[in-house]
């Protein structure tokens, strides 16, 4: 490979605008795809609120729809004057450090969850766009995992909190300043059936 | 009828490519329109054939406008018209209409300067396989006049998210054809396709964290791969399909583990305090090479896919991320940052030595063409995803743009025959 050269000068440039008409035809079926689950966990079929469609095209592709359900209602912890309703939690660029200023969130949720003995709380990890979409899911785990080892040491025991994360997808895009990174930095607080 | 039932088959295309750069030495080649009968005249299949050679770089696809003969076999060329053009090969064919809504395509390649047939194939196929079978005979030519074998036949996967729903999609190599495997309105990512091209996992976000699925694309059937507690991603299929290397969490960093592709025997394979993650299988399925930031910034390692300890496996550039091998597993792409920008680098693992192979900022997820040849991946161009090809010795560049299209995590699927 000692003669890899970048040909900068180019040789030559050509544009294909291929036709773009949408003729494509996607019947109806009544069912969705159904799901197995192989996983040792347990796991509901994807709720397809938008029927599965499947297209007449011939190279042998199903498409299938998702559409999750996000229940809404009444809930306490989301009262706008509670302490409670505050869930995000920042971080430094490169960072998994929880900051102080964090502490009475964390507190607040903590007894929550010590005096609600059936809550379960899933920490969100999230970083923002730059680097690779998988390393970034791992980032934002870390930054979930430290939030977590707080409560643990508070006394929150695992059982009441879950990390996951959504690495740089929940991220806004194309951000022009540090500050719009810096908010995609973060931790945010929900919990389960929200 | 059928004529007007062809046209569908190659209207629904949605990626448009732009390719700069060639080889230094290009094959002349005179690619005759193909004879056919009036009801199927809407068909132009010497263009695609033509698009696919021009797009490689490695072919000079001549005008043909200017010769007045237009031979649809070898027993009708006169050689002295296309050896003016310079043509040192030139492909014709025909194409006519069967009984059954069937057409038959015949397809002849002949050395100009030699005057010989190089190639003949003839093909008996449902109109919806016409591009498929233009890709064919461009895979043929590809493969009779460089000796290696074309890839115009096989198909990309990657993410489409458009008006705020994600669309893991499938088309062509040349970007036409898009279909969509399954859409939500949570991210998927990490596409990957099994090795018999059958089926793809890939992780979708739709319970609120991301679990990894195997879909088939032929019957649309999902299964759940992994869903244990934390994260479950980056599936990786061993190169038998057999196995996938996949990334779990549970209530900690991210680590790499192996689970059979029916979702049973799940093994850890690496166990350190740190990231590991981004798993991929050496073609001979000995060792899976992944990313960590075991050593402070992330580079990529190697480790037994029996397990074992790690050995580093990258030194230069300050971050590498993302390794994927050459079918051939001599070369392994990354994505390399030794600051801001995140860039494609190509290594060679007999010598160690790399090459940066992309000038954009943000590029990511590497995936070579199944030939080795190219090497597929994710770019932004105006604060949106596309998709960028650059071939392994850097000469030639494509760009594939989906207009309105946020395009990402493209796989190269593998060659089916």
């Amino acid at each position: 490979m000692k003669n890899l050269m970048f040909n900068k000068k180019l040789l030559s440039c050509l544009v294909i605008a291929l036709v773009l008409t949408a003729c494509k035809s996607t019947p109806m079926v009544d069912k969705p795809a159904p799901v197995e689950d192989r996983s040792t966990a347990t796991q509901t079929a994807p709720k397809a609120v938008e029927p599965a469609t499947t297209s007449v095209d011939t190279s042998g592709v199903k498409e299938v729809a998702i559409d999750s359900s996000a229940t809404t209602g009444d809930n306490p912890l989301k009262d706008p004057n509670n302490i409670l309703s505050k869930r995000n939690i920042y971080f430094d660029f490169d960072s998994d450090t929880v900051k102080a200023e964090y502490r009475p969130i964390i507190e607040a949720h903590a007894k929550y969850l010590l005096a609600h003995s059936n809550a379960k709380m899933i920490l969100q990890g999230n970083t923002d766009e730059r680097g690779t979409r998988e390393y970034n899911l791992a980032l934002g785990q870390r930054r979930a995992v430290s939030v977590k080892k707080s409560f643990n040491l508070l006394g929150v025991k695992d059982n009441q909190i879950e990390t996951v994360s959504f690495g740089e997808e929940k991220a806004t895009p194309n951000c022009a300043d540090e500050a719009c990174h810096q908010a995609n930095r973060r931790v945010d607080i929900a919990y389960e059936n929200e | 009828m059928l004529g007007a039932l062809l046209v569908t088959t190659t209207a629904s295309a949605a990626l448009e490519i732009e390719i700069s750069g060639g080889s230094a030495q290009q094959i002349p080649i005179a690619i005759v329109p193909f004879g056919q009968a009036a009801n199927v005249n809407q068909l132009d299949i010497s263009s695609i054939i033509g698009a696919d050679l021009r797009r490689s770089g490695l072919f000079r696809v001549l005008e043909t406008g200017g010769v007045v003969s237009r031979p649809t076999d070898t027993a009708q060329i006169k050689y002295a018209e296309w050896a003016a053009l310079q043509a040192q090969a030139m492909a014709v064919g025909n194409i006519e209409v069967l009984p059954g809504n069937r057409l038959k395509i015949t397809f002849k390649l002949a050395d100009v300067l030699k005057q010989t047939q190089l190639a003949g194939m003839e093909y008996n196929i449902t109109p919806s396989q016409f591009r498929t079978t233009a890709h064919k005979i461009a895979d043929v030519i590809y493969q009779k006049l460089t000796g290696e074998a074309g890839i115009f036949a096989s198909r990309i996967a990657y993410i489409n998210k458009a008006k705020g729903r994600y669309a893991l999609q499938v088309a062509d190599a040349d970007g036409v054809n898009p279909q969509t495997v399954v859409s939500s309105n949570e991210p998927i990512i990490s596409p990957a396709w099994s090795p018999d091209g059958t089926k793809l996992a890939y992780v979708s976000f739709e319970k609120k964290k991301p679990i990894i699925f195997i879909q088939s694309l032929m019957t649309g059937q999902r299964t759940v791969l992994a869903n244990f507690k934390g994260n479950n991603s980056a599936p990786a299929w061993s190169p038998d399909g057999s196995k996938l290397a996949i990334v779990l969490t549970y209530g900690a960093n991210s680590q790499i583990y192996t689970i059979n592709a029916n979702g049973t025997g799940l093994k850890p394979l690496t166990k350190s305090s740190a990231i590991d993650t981004e798993p991929t299988w050496s073609p001979d399925a000995k060792w899976i090479y992944f990313s960590s930031d075991r050593g402070g910034k992330p580079q990529i390692y190697k480790v037994s896919s029996l397990g074992g300890d790690a050995e580093r496996v990258t030194f230069e550039g300050a971050n590498n991320l993302s390794p994927r091998f050459s079918p051939d597993g001599k070369f392994l792409a990354m994505i390399r940052s030794d600051g801001g920008s995140y860039r494609v680098a190509l290594q060679d693992l007999t010598s160690g030595q790399g090459q940066l192979l992309s000038e954009g900022g943000q590029d990511e997820s590497p995936s070579f063409a199944p030939n080795g040849r190219v090497i597929l991946y994710a770019t932004r161009i105006g604060g949106r995803g596309a998709l960028a090809a650059v071939s392994a010795d850097g000469r030639v560049k494509q760009r594939l743009s989906e207009s309105g299209g946020d395009v990402r995590e493209p796989a190269w699927g593998p060659l089916l025959n």
